[in-house]
């Protein structure tokens, strides 16, 4: 079974208590349709085990099916430096059906991110090395296609509508 | 299915109705021969998706994706054109799926080739094989830590 290499460490965005039981780790793409469903999904989650429940996203753009999701994705490392990373992930996958480069000057706006230092973060090659760090993290970890679920470090092959199913075992 | 330590069968197969590849004009790099049953599978889980993702982390290990199915040179075309497919796909497709049944990777049952990963050093070797069940995307995590003992050797 692929286990999350590396595991869950400061570098990541976690939401979440840090005494939390059960540690849920995504690999997304923000344009992928898929996500954007299981992007509610664990929402409910996140409701329904509050306190026990520690959620971390990194990047997995599969930027040449997806023609802003390398941009989406560095647009919330960007708001990440910012410590807005939570708020720029929501709004992405709450408005994905019209992504594109304008509609994220926009979010950015709308989480209250100062934009010259956003739009200066969106090129800088640290971030873009960043986002890749993730992906081929990913890649070892045996993601196969997005979005796919670590819980407690172990690869989740079920369907994510599922995955309350696995966390209360 | 053929194992670590023996040689690649050789074998030329149309990349394009125009262009043919020759495995052996490719001595000097690791050559990955990703086998898989047939373009147009969906999309964000979709094996060849990811490892066009994942060409300049193999170029890091000297290394060459090539995929192949028994689907033909157009529509290869047409599968790489909507994908933005930047890797060759090979057609096994006449004689059908020959390079499938040399390399022991051929479903007789439906026609197609199985879901295996070749890893073929620069002299022509395998130095890693892998047969994934056929409605499983293998990712690439297995073919990094190939070529990983590759440079490491």
């Amino acid at each position: 079974m692929p286990t999350l290499i590396p595991p869950v460490n400061a570098l990541d965005h976690v939401l979440g208590a840090p005494d939390a039981t059960i540690e849920l780790v995504e690999y997304g793409d923000f344009q992928c349709p898929f996500c954007r469903e299981a992007f509610f999904v664990v929402k409910e989650l996140q409701e329904r085990f509050a306190r026990q429940l520690r959620f971390v996203f990194r990047n997995f753009p599969l930027s040449e099916a997806h023609e802003y999701a390398m941009d989406a994705a560095l647009a919330a490392e960007a708001a990440a430096k910012q410590n807005r990373f939570w708020e720029m992930h929501d709004a992405i996958y709450n408005r994905q059906p019209e992504l594109n480069e304008a509609l994220l000057l926009t979010l950015a706006k709308e989480v209250g991110l100062d934009l010259q230092r956003f739009t200066e973060d969106m090129e800088a090659p640290k971030l873009l090395s960043r986002v890749e760090a993730d992906f081929e993290s990913g890649v070892r970890s045996g993601v196969n296609g997005t979005p796919t679920f670590y819980v407690n470090g172990k690869r989740y092959n079920g369907d994510y509508r599922e995955l309350s199913s696995v966390l209360v075992k | 299915m053929l194992q670590k330590g023996e040689t690649a069968p050789d074998f030329t197969l149309e990349a394009t109705p125009e262009r043919k590849v020759h495995l052996k004009d490719l001595r000097g790099k690791n050559v990955i021969l990703a086998f898989y049953p047939a373009d147009w599978s969906p999309v964000c889980s979709d094996q060849m998706t990811l490892y066009n993702e994942m060409l300049h982390y193999f170029e890091k290990y000297n290394a060459v994706l090539l995929g192949i199915s028994v689907d033909g040179a157009w529509c290869h075309h047409a599968f790489a054109s909507a994908r933005q497919i930047h890797f060759d796909l090979l057609s096994d497709f006449e004689p059908k799926g020959a390079v499938s049944i040399a390399y022991g990777v051929y479903e007789e049952k439906f026609g197609v080739s199985k879901r295996a990963l070749f890893v073929i050093d620069a002299n022509g070797i395998i130095q890693w094989s892998y047969l994934s069940p056929v409605n499983e995307n293998p990712g690439a995590d297995g073919i990094l830590e190939a070529l990983e003992n590759l440079k490491n050797n």
